[in-house]
């Protein structure tokens, strides 16, 4: 039994007794140090089966050549700091990362570089790990060409926070990862989304910003996440998503501010979610509501500056919209409670008929169109009768 | 001078001028006459370039009229209302009115002077009465000494000193050997500004004669009185013999 | 021509009409600018004055200017002065001083806060729509005997190019919402000068609008250099064809 007491550190360097990281590996004992000075280290593929700390000092570079993975770990314990991980192997089979954490417990993973690697972290039935200030950067020029920064697989009891991915395929992404925290990350440029997950139930995702992604965020198959203070701004693209819910249930969504996406949120075959004190700002698209939607409340929302409020391809809605902020609002508050007299109609003609046609985005800003819109909303004929704000907030909510 | 030939021209189904032939020749003076609707003006626009006849030619100096209007140096023409843009003043027109004949050098400016427009030349038009904007139409005419006038209705509107002023030019270029033709409906002017008349009814040439011929058949010593004479006999034939 | 031109320029300019547009579109425009410091939104703003009043504008004034001046080209044209020059001259001073109105009235205060590309865009599209619509009203002048049916007909334009001409266009996208129709409407939409304009303006302003696959073949066909000759010359076609046709009518019309 070794115990901590006994923990010994091992310092590797060109001028040390110890030249390389995998001498150190083999000489350390679990709970070990393993100190690594400043250099460029090119060890292929390291495999940790112990419970180690490795601690990089002054950068220290370690080096995949384009061929290898540089850390597969298999272990209870431990952590990885301090390093500046570079070029991993690409491989269209093999899912080559910097860090790789199979069936490991208890791991943290902060502090650390990683450029041009082809997966970042990349954890797979572990539980039990924080990935914290990591910087992940690639400059890849296609999909098909990079994996994803953070990458979790079955995982549980994760905590990421404070990282920055940029140009990875995914920025982060989630596949039957549950009770997991996501802090303050920032995502952006990346080929695909931001944030993609998947049967990843119960998670919380608090203050992250998912800037400029191919596509935005993609949510899926999902119950029970809470989405609160994030930032989804300028995904731009002819399908892009600010956010994008598929099947997710159960969920809530606040306080958050969707500017500049194509589409702000887009959802279908969701229900039962909670959508409150989120800003929305001049997207194409506030919200994009498939018919397959239900049981949805949409409540104290800022919308402002949006090319279309909300559009649905449905006509039964059964969703609840209310007490939101809408900027086109027309109405009037003779009662003086701030609540508009008069319901809103966040559905407009030209919406719909872009929503059939899209073709008709030529209209757009047209004498006609204004025409066409004034008339439905005195008089709706084409867009859903029960799709409105009952309670429209004559004055915008003061949101974060 | 002005010659036309079998002129025709119809405003939709109207016939407005029916085989309208005319001589016209320089030193004489015309008095075009004829009630409102008869072809008067059709037919001075027709041979201003205004109108485009059907058919028929008209020569002015032997050149046929066309769209370029070179020929229209030689015409000086009084319209029967005077309108011009709001803002123009009385100088700036005269001035437009010289470039667009930069060969004429010395330029007839009698009526100017006559009517004192010179005092006015910093006036714009919106702010002239319709008997100064006649004037300035008068004066226009005469400009560029041309040797064919054509006075629309001259003497309506003016005041009778102007009026006079308007007689007595008139006659000095008859005496010069210009071509005149004037329409009037004061026949009292006529008489002593024309030597000639043209009686046009229904767009056709009725009749045309010297005013002494025309006295002489009518027996009337006043050019007023053989003309209500004419009229009444021509009126007298359309009665028992319908025109063709 | 520039004989008279001048003097029809001169003229004009001293309008009270001409003077009243000038002040409206400046002080709009400046107060626009000090409500919104966007110059995005204020350009956007902007876009319907350029789009429909200006439009407006143009054809009722130069109807009214038309028929105003009746006499007086009637008394040109008894001058030695070709036809066409006497029209051209009419229609140039009209064209310039509502243009420069306009230049004034936006250009110069755009120009002043600095809108960019944006602001370019309308200067422009107001520009080539004043030139347009004075064309289309001399069309609709010299095709009509008096002044009242004149500003029916140049209204009757203004209404089709703003208004029934889009409705027409939705009506063709509904019916043929089976085909594709990306490349038609590219064709229908060069047919008004007002819709080319306004894609114009939105390619420089509301990207927003133009999105999704539809969206993104407009915003690369437009936005191309390629796209913009079009449009460009394609307005500049709206410009000289109703002036050609206007001007052949009058050389051979009775006035």
């Amino acid at each position: 039994m070794t115990t901590f007491a006994e923990a010994r550190v091992w310092v590797v360097g060109a001028n040390q007794p110890v030249r390389s990281i995998r001498a150190a590996i083999d000489l350390a004992s679990n709970g070990d140090t393993i100190r690594v000075r400043p250099g460029t280290y090119r060890e292929g593929n390291l495999i940790v089966e112990k419970q180690l700390h490795f601690f990089g000092e002054g950068w220290p570079v370690l080096d995949g050549e384009n061929k290898y993975e540089i850390f597969t770990v298999h272990a209870p314990g431990g952590s990885i700091s301090g390093f500046q991980f570079r070029d991993t192997g690409i491989a269209s089979i093999e899912d080559l990362a910097a860090i790789k954490m199979l069936e490991s417990t208890r791991w943290r993973i902060s502090g650390n570089r990683f450029d041009n690697c082809f997966f970042g972290i990349y954890l797979a039935n572990s539980s039990h790990i924080w990935i914290e200030d990591n910087v992940l950067t690639s400059n890849a020029e296609a999909e098909h060409q990079i994996g994803n920064g953070i990458h979790l697989w079955k995982c549980h009891h994760a905590t990421i926070q404070n990282n920055r991915v940029a140009g990875h395929r995914d920025g982060i992404y989630f596949e039957f990862v549950t009770q997991s925290l996501i802090l303050n990350n920032h995502s952006e440029r990346n080929m695909r989304y931001g944030l993609h997950f998947m049967f990843s139930h119960d998670d919380e995702y608090h203050g992250n910003t998912f800037l400029n992604n191919g596509a935005g965020v993609a949510v899926m198959y999902t119950k029970g996440v809470k989405m609160t203070g994030n930032t989804f701004i300028h995904n731009w693209g002819s399908s892009a998503y600010g956010l994008l819910l598929k099947d997710i249930r159960d969920s809530e969504i606040s306080n958050n501010r969707f500017a500049e996406n194509s589409v702000g949120i887009f959802m279908e075959g969701s229900s039962r979610n909670q959508f409150s004190q989120n800003e929305f700002q001049a997207n194409g698209y506030a919200i994009r509501l498939q018919a397959s939607c239900d049981d949805n409340a949409f409540e104290e929302n800022n919308f402002r500056q949006n090319t279309f409020d909300v559009v649905t391809n449905g006509s039964l809605v059964l969703n609840r919209i209310a007490r939101n902020y809408w900027d086109r609002y027309d109405g009037y508050d003779l009662d003086r409670d701030r609540v508009g007299d008069v319901p809103y109609r966040p559905v407009s003609l030209y919406g719909t008929l872009v929503e059939r046609m899209p073709v008709a985005v030529l209209l757009w800003r047209s004498f006609l169109v204004f025409l066409l819109d004034r008339t439905e909303r005195a008089v709706p004929v084409m867009t859903p009768e029960n799709l409105k704000d009952e309670k429209p907030a004559m004055r915008p909510y003061d949101l974060r | 001078m002005i010659s036309v030939d079998q002129l025709n021209k119809s405003f939709g189904k109207l016939r407005v001028l029916n085989e309208v032939s005319i001589a016209w020749q320089a030193g004489k003076s015309y008095a075009l006459i004829g009630p409102n609707g008869s072809g008067k003006t059709t037919l001075i626009k027709a041979i201003l370039g205004l109108v485009i006849p059907d058919t028929g030619v008209i020569r002015v100096d032997d050149v046929p009229v066309d769209a370029r209007g070179r020929y229209r140096t030689k015409i000086g023409y009084m319209p029967q209302i005077g309108r011009y843009p709001d803002n123009m003043t009385i100088g700036q027109l005269v001035e437009m009115m010289k470039s667009i004949r930069p060969d004429v050098a010395e330029t007839d400016e009698d009526l100017l002077d006559a009517f004192k427009l010179y005092k006015l030349f910093d006036k714009r038009m919106r702010t002239l009465s319709g008997g100064t904007r006649q004037k300035v139409s008068a004066a226009l005419a005469f400009l560029f000494h041309p040797p064919i006038l054509i006075l629309d209705e001259p003497t309506a509107g003016l005041d009778p000193v102007a009026s006079e002023v308007l007689k007595e030019k008139i006659v000095n270029e008859k005496r010069k050997g210009r071509l005149i033709v004037i329409t009037s409906h004061i026949l009292s002017d006529l008489d002593e500004l024309t030597t000639d008349l043209v009686y046009l009814h229904e767009g056709q040439v009725q009749y045309q004669n010297t005013v002494e011929e025309l006295k002489r058949e009518t027996r009337e010593a006043r050019l007023t009185k053989a003309i209500a004479t004419l009229i009444r006999q021509r009126e007298l034939i359309h009665s028992v013999t319908p025109t063709p | 021509m520039t004989r008279v031109l001048k003097y029809v320029f001169y003229d004009l300019l001293r309008t009270r009409f001409i003077l009243v547009y000038t002040l409206f579109l400046w002080f709009l425009t400046f107060a626009l600018f000090q409500f919104d410091s966007d110059a995005g939104k204020v350009v956007l703003s902007l876009m319907n004055v350029a789009l429909l009043v200006v439009p407006l504008v143009s054809v009722v004034f130069t109807t009214i200017h038309y028929f105003n001046s009746y006499e007086f080209i009637e008394l040109m044209l008894a001058q030695p002065i070709h036809r066409r020059a006497v029209f051209l001259s009419e229609y140039l001073g009209v064209a310039s001083s509502l243009v420069m109105a306009f230049l004034l009235g936006v250009g110069m205060p755009v120009a002043l806060f600095g809108a960019g590309t944006a602001g370019l865009a309308l200067v422009f599209s107001g520009t080539m729509l004043t030139l347009v619509f004075v064309s289309l009203a001399f069309l609709s002048s010299v095709l009509t005997q008096d002044k009242a049916k004149a500003i029916g007909v140049a209204l009757l334009f203004w209404f089709y190019f703003s208004l029934i001409y889009d409705g027409i266009l939705l009506w063709v996208v509904y019916t043929f919402s089976d085909y594709p129709l990306e490349k038609i409407t590219l064709g229908l939409v060069a047919l008004n000068p007002v819709d080319l304009a306004r894609i114009i303006l939105l390619l420089q302003l509301d990207i927003s609008a133009l999105m999704g696959y539809t969206g993104a073949f407009y915003q690369k066909f437009f936005g191309s250099a390629a796209g913009m000759l079009f449009s460009s010359l394609t307005l500049l076609l709206w410009v000289l064809l109703p002036l050609w046709a206007a001007t052949r009518i009058f050389q051979k019309k009775d006035l």
